[in-house]
């Protein structure tokens, strides 16, 4: 009976081990923040944040007016205060970023796992597939996807997850490759393991670290590609998003009124998170991956 | 019945490398077999082909009967059902032969809960039993392969082959990279373990010494077949095969000087396995060569008294050669 009780301690142990080495990287800690601070006002902007204060028609405040006076950002062109738009718009441009990721992310990962495992034709013919997405331009390739899916939050993406698992797909394969070819996979094969328990029993555990890495950098990613296609008016316009407010500036012709406080917080907005995730997946990978250490 | 019984097995890679070139041995239920050959001579082919686990490009012929199935012909499903529950493999190794992502409990536990209807929580016991017979504290279970030691990582791959009970083991130079001290334990443990639940095994190894003390019976490879093959005592002791005695004199006797300062070694090396002509493949660097020897074709012939179940691949043994000089 005293045999069965120990299971968890290693793990926590490495959980704890991880977080040290994390918390001891001022970036690490530095991108860290910047996400927490995002995520949470993503998640309690309902709180604060009514219908009114972003319809166009129940609008209080001047037409671009500056800062100042109950608008510390200013406001747009119908009136609306730039920093509830700011603060609003970061829920639709992290969930499209995140949710792009994850897809992107699971397809790549199974295609690189299958192509890894099946080295003959089925892994040939999917390694053929990502190339071929790999030599399409990604942007209008994007663009035509969502002008083909229709406007709006959904087919945006499809389209940045379709453009963005290539590279995933291309690392977990070559990463599988080098495991497949240690010898527990050997010992896992005689022991009448199945192809299936082979790919996600011990192979799977194995790259998950790259897969880890790999998101955090594809998030940054996908939340540019968001922008940029928003920007490009793919996006539905009635949504508050960073691209819709960059676009709706574009058009309302901001810069030649010299709104900058309609411009410049999206895209300082954009560049900060995009810095937070690289900086958070720069940390996981060095602490994860010990040969890029410097020391 | 015989537990195991290998026909006229034949393994080629590729196009023309021959490793393995007509192999027959049988092991009785309770048997232990000891391989024995140079880097190259086939041995850990022959081990590989009985599972069926070489690569794609290996062609292998002959037949291989374990509890009087054909192992080669056998669907896949029956195959990957009898892999590991009634012949299971101790690996050269530990380090890379155990998953280093995952605790050492969920490797042991892998194939008990694939090849036998119990649930965690019993594959969990089992797992702790096995680990505490293998001498492992059991609360080590959740412990990552890189936390333990060498010695222990071995005894760890011994639980694991124990883990479904089966019939045969076989283990592949079970004790490379460990010092002497842990080796002679590892040896011990898994003699002693196999014996107590009359357990067959085939243990293969370059080290003729190793064989010698855990082996009922040894059979020598060289070039890819078997050249002598008897009970291991009588085998080292009076070798009728010149390889065996070159092998079986290759090792110092301790506390005897005069091996010390007169080292006997084998000149010459292992021939290609893909360019190997007619009659006896040892005959370039045997000491005994006589002309028949590069034309006859060597097979294993009787080479003892009559019920001993000594056999000897060399012309020698044959009545008619036995007194021609060198």
């Amino acid at each position: 009976m005293t045999a069965v009780v120990v299971a968890s301690p290693p793990r926590l142990e490495g959980a704890r081990r991880f977080a040290r080495e994390f918390f001891r990287m001022p970036t690490a800690i530095a991108g860290l923040s910047i996400l927490v601070v995002f995520t949470v006002l993503a998640l309690s902007a309902p709180l604060f944040i009514s219908g009114d204060d972003l319809d166009v028609t129940k609008a209080t405040g001047g037409q671009l007016a500056p800062p100042g006076h109950g608008y510390p950002l200013g406001t747009d062109q119908p009136g609306r205060s730039v920093l509830l738009l700011l603060i609003w718009g970061t829920r639709t441009s992290l969930a499209i970023g995140v949710i792009a990721t994850l897809l992107a992310m699971v397809l790549g990962s199974a295609v690189g796992l299958l192509a890894g495992h099946y080295q003959r034709f089925a892994g040939r013919a999917l390694m053929h597939v990502t190339d071929w997405f790999i030599a399409l331009p990604s942007l209008p390739l994007a663009i035509s996807l969502s002008a083909v899916l229709g406007q709006g939050a959904r087919s945006i993406t499809i389209a940045i997850a379709v453009t963005s698992w290539t590279s995933t797909a291309r690392l977990v394969r070559a990463q599988t490759l080098a495991v497949e070819a240690r010898p527990f996979i050997e010992r896992a094969r005689a022991l009448g393991a199945g192809n299936v328990q082979i790919m996600v029993r011990h192979v799977l555990p194995n790259v998950a670290p790259l897969i880890l890495v790999s998101s955090t950098l594809t998030v940054a990613g996908a939340i540019l590609s968001e922008t940029t296609l928003t920007f490009l008016g793919l996006g539905n316009p009635t949504e508050v998003s960073w691209g819709t407010m960059i676009n709706q500036a574009y058009t309302g012709s901001a810069v030649t009124r010299g709104a900058w406080w309609y411009l410049l917080p999206p895209g300082i907005a954009i560049v900060v998170v995009v810095l937070g995730f690289t900086m958070t997946g720069r940390a996981v990978e060095h602490i994860l991956n010990p040969r890029m250490m410097t020391r | 019945m015989s537990l195991l019984e290998v026909r006229d097995l034949n393994v080629t890679y590729g196009a023309d490398v021959r490793a393995v070139r007509g192999v027959d041995f049988a092991l009785d239920a309770g048997q232990t077999l000891g391989m024995a050959g140079e880097s190259g001579s086939g041995k850990s082919t022959v081990a590989l082909s009985l599972l069926r686990l070489l690569p794609a490009t290996a062609t292998i012929t002959g037949e291989v009967l374990l509890g009087g199935e054909d192992v080669l012909t056998m669907g896949w499903g029956r195959l990957r059902a009898v892999r590991w529950a009634e012949a299971s493999i101790v690996f050269q190794g530990a380090m890379s032969a155990l998953n280093p992502v995952r605790t050492i409990g969920e490797q042991i536990r892998e194939p008990i809960l694939l090849h036998e209807k119990v649930g965690i929580r019993a594959a969990r016991e089992r797992s702790a039993e096995l680990l505490d017979a293998v001498g492992v504290p059991s609360r080590r279970m959740a412990a990552y392969p890189h936390e333990l030691s060498g010695g222990q990582r071995q005894r760890v791959m011994i639980a694991m082959a124990l883990a479904c009970r089966p019939d045969l083991i076989i283990a592949d130079e079970p004790t490379t990279a460990l010092d002497v001290i842990v080796q002679a334990q590892i040896l011990k443990l898994i003699t002693d373990l196999v014996h107590e639940a009359k357990i067959s095994m085939i243990m293969i190894s370059h080290d003729l010494s190793v064989l010698a003390d855990t082996c009922d019976r040894l059979a020598v490879m060289y070039a890819g077949r078997i050249v002598e093959i008897g009970d291991s005592r009588q085998l080292i002791e009076a070798p009728r095969h010149p390889y065996t005695k070159a092998l079986s004199s290759a090792f110092p006797k301790i506390g005897d000087p005069a091996s010390r300062l007169a080292p006997s070694g084998l000149p010459g090396d292992p021939p290609d396995p893909s360019a190997i002509g007619a009659g006896c493949p040892f005959a370039p660097r045997c000491p005994e060569v006589f002309d028949a020897c590069s034309t006859r074709e060597v097979e294993l012939w009787p080479a003892g008294p009559p019920d001993s179940a000594r056999e000897s691949a060399c012309l020698r043994v044959l009545p008619e050669f036995s007194e021609v000089p060198a």
